[in-house]
């Protein structure tokens, strides 16, 4: 319920920013990409402001102010990048967590990103807190007075760690050096997290779009040099900050650690973490059984390989003695039974003679044979002139069921040589593909595989015969249900105004396939 | 495949772009928090100290010392525990903390350990502390005491140090 409520909101949101960035560029849709973007900016600046600081205790406060301020042209403007795509950073990634739970790709066999996810989060704030460790001002005191409180009240330690930071006399190198080298060894681990995080999806977008990336790193320039980051006032063990400046982003906590007991910080931090990690399971996903290959009808061309978007399918050495090199297997723990891959093998022909009407890779709960049923049951529902038979996205504005409505885990499921059965068996006057959003799939390539398989730039093409005229694509978020009907019903009255399609070859009722699957005519 | 990205976009796109960061970067300082209300000033009290395991000791019996090889005969055998630690912290005649520390480590085989805040209003305070680390004797071994002016946010740190006579103040 709380989940399609901000599956819609975000819908709404990214409409509206779709008005502004143009759907190509929208960062909602590129939240995974820009954190690695920021990522790097952070660790770039981070290197470089790494040779002008100066990391014993006593002197590092100089040495960030000498950078910020001497040499606020080159370093300056290193450090206001540090700092505020650390910010962004995140920022991106809360709001990323928030989005892909809201599209619930977290749930199922596609919960390995989020579970590797929640490492990475709080590396990401450890990264960041560390940092401002390191400044060694009034806001580092606050920092390392409230995390060593905080620490203390574990039984790890001999000694309470607070009582470093008590007075100018106990303060020690030793402390800091381990700060400083935990600013680097944590950013490190960040990253290996964050490669294990995009490892079991197939091509993950680590670099947002050119122009989205460079108008990030523009906005970052502008307000570096027009809000510089900048230290607060030296620290002083001898005193205690009163009032500090703090980055809500990333020690927003700290506020709340300062008025809670360690005890209960503890045990949230802890019970949010396990949460989080069982949420994939929280209920579980009833999944249909994965795609299943039947070699009599691969060839091992490998185009199911290339398509699917969860890195499902290997292709592996032939088998069966067939006289082709190759074959492909299916990794059930990965395939989230999206139907990509049957609508990318070449074998899968609704206009097949063959008595089961088989295809290379294919869904069992939900073969093609049954899908070329469940059409035609589809379009015997639409009468008159101007019949629309929709092909829809579980996840998109189409998504309920309906008359005349064939509803698919991913449109990419339905191979093109469907679209062209529709048509030239007269099922229906015009085919609409209503997808997810334009500018994000639910199952990540659905919709750029279905454009070029109808551009004819990726295989399987759509046959040229095809009218495309007769074709409606729609790339609609959930929140534009309306639309999509009124879009629907459009292109009918468009279908109804066209002469009829004359090239027609309808399905013999004796031939037509029943539900044993009789043979049908051919091409 | 989505629509090209057109000059409006840019435009639009870097406008919102610019607003959220430039809004980043002011929250990245802005607004303040107040960790101490004005004119405050905190007291912490922290030491780690085991109190005194001497009054377990007892001497080794002579079977006990047959059974010891030669090299680890001693005269004494002493609990490894420690005893408990008393505390006590008065601030202008009024009792603020009085505790009793139980030894660390899992089997109570580690010093006491405390660490504690005390938020005061800046001012003239008298404070006086107390600890008793000795189960053997009655009452409280060390007590110490002082005056001090505290300034609005100055930190003000009690610790004991033994071999210092007692509680340190500054
Ligand atoms: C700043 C830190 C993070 C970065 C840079 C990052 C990056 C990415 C990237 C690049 C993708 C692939 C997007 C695509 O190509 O479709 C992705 C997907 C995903 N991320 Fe993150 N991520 C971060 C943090 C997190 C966290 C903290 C969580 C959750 C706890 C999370 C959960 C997910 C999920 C569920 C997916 C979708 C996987 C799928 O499509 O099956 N991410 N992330
Ligand atoms: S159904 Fe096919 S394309 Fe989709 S995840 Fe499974 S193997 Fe990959
Ligand atoms: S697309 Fe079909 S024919 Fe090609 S490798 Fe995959 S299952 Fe085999």
């Amino acid at each position: 319920m709380l989940r399609r409520l901000f599956n819609r909101g975000f819908d709404r949101v990214e409409r509206l920013l779709d008005g502004a960035f143009g759907p190509a560029w929208n960062p909602l849709a590129h939240l995974g990409s820009l954190g690695w973007l920021l990522f790097w900016v952070v660790a770039g600046t981070g290197l470089y402001l790494f040779i002008f600081f100066d990391t014993g205790v006593h002197a590092a406060y100089e040495s960030v102010q000498w950078l910020s301020e001497d040499h606020w042209y080159h370093a300056g403007v290193a450090r206001s990048f540090h700092r505020y795509a650390s910010d962004l950073m995140v920022l991106v990634m809360l709001i990323h967590i928030l989005r892909e739970w809201a599209m619930d790709r977290l749930r199922g066999r596609r919960w390995f990103s989020w579970v590797t996810g929640v490492p990475v989060l709080w590396f990401v704030y450890i990264s960041g807190i560390t940092g401002y460790w390191l400044v060694w001002d009034t806001l580092a005191q606050y920092v390392a007075t409230v995390s060593t409180e905080l620490l203390d009240a574990l039984p790890f330690f001999s000694e309470p760690i607070a009582r470093n930071f008590l007075s100018p006399e106990t303060l020690n190198s030793r402390f800091f050096t381990l700060m400083v080298f935990l600013h680097i060894a944590i950013p490190l681990m960040l990253l290996l997290m964050m490669w294990i995080h995009i490892q079991r999806i197939t091509d993950a977008r680590t670099n947002p779009p050119r122009g989205l990336g460079i108008m990030t790193l523009l906005a970052l320039l502008a307000v570096a040099l027009v809000m510089p980051a900048v230290s607060q006032g030296p620290a002083d063990l001898a005193t205690v900050p009163q009032r500090v400046g703090v980055d809500w982003f990333i020690l927003s906590l700290y506020p709340v650690i300062e008025s809670v007991p360690p005890g209960v910080i503890w045990t949230g931090a802890l019970v949010i973490t396990f949460l989080m990690i069982g949420l994939p399971w929280l209920p579980p996903r009833r999944e249909a059984p994965a795609a299943v290959v039947t070699l009599d009808h691969c060839n091992g061309c490998a185009r199911c390989v290339a398509d699917c978007p969860y890195a499902a399918i290997t292709l592996v050495a032939r088998s069966d003695g067939a006289p082709f090199t190759h074959e492909v297997v299916v990794n059930e723990d990965r395939c989230v039974s999206c139907g990509i891959c049957m609508g990318s093998c070449p074998s899968s022909t609704p206009f097949r003679r063959s008595e089961e009407l088989t295809t290379g890779i294919d869904l069992p709960s939900r073969p093609l044979s049954q899908l070329r049923l469940e059409v035609i049951e589809a379009a015997r529902s639409l009468t008159g002139e101007g019949r629309v038979l929709t092909l829809a996205c579980q996840h998109g504005s189409a998504g309920a069921e309906g008359p005349g409505r064939v509803v698919l885990p991913c449109v990419a499921m339905a191979p093109p040589s469907l679209i062209d059965y529709i048509i030239s068996r007269g099922l229906a006057d015009g085919v609409a593909i209503a997808g997810c959003s334009e500018r994000e799939c639910f199952n990540r390539y659905g919709q750029e595989w279905t454009e070029q398989r109808f551009a004819r730039q990726r295989d399987p093409y759509l046959r040229e015969r095809v009218p495309r005229e007769r074709l409606l694509l729609l790339w609609h978020g959930t929140s534009e249900a309306r639309r999509t009907l009124r879009e629907i019903a459009s292109f009918g009255a468009r279908l109804a105004a066209m002469p009829a399609y004359g090239k027609v070859r309808p399905i013999t009722e004796t031939r037509a396939p029943d539900r044993a699957g009789a043979p049908e005519a051919g091409t | 495949m989505t629509r090209p990205a057109r000059y409006r976009d840019m435009v639009a796109g870097g406008i919102v772009t610019l607003a959220v960061t430039a809004g980043a970067a002011w929250l990245s300082a802005k607004p303040e928090w107040q960790s101490l209300e004005p004119g405050m000033a905190l007291v912490r009290i922290s030491f780690t100290h085991g109190g005194d395991r001497s009054g377990s000791c007892r001497p080794l019996t002579a079977e006990e010392l047959a059974t010891l090889p030669r090299n680890m005969q001693r005269k004494e055998i002493c609990d490894t525990h420690y005893p408990p630690v008393t505390v006590e912290l008065d601030v202008d005649g009024q009792t603020v903390l009085a505790r009793e520390l139980p030894p660390s480590g899992f089997n109570g085989t580690g010093p006491s350990r405390l660490y504690q805040r005390i938020e005061l209003p800046a001012g003239s305070h008298d404070f006086v502390a107390r600890l008793r680390d000795n189960p053997q004797t009655a009452g409280f071994d060390y007590e110490n005491r002082a005056q001090a002016d505290l300034v609005p946010g100055q930190s003000y740190v009690i610790e004991f140090k033994p071999a210092q006579g007692g509680f340190t103040f500054r």
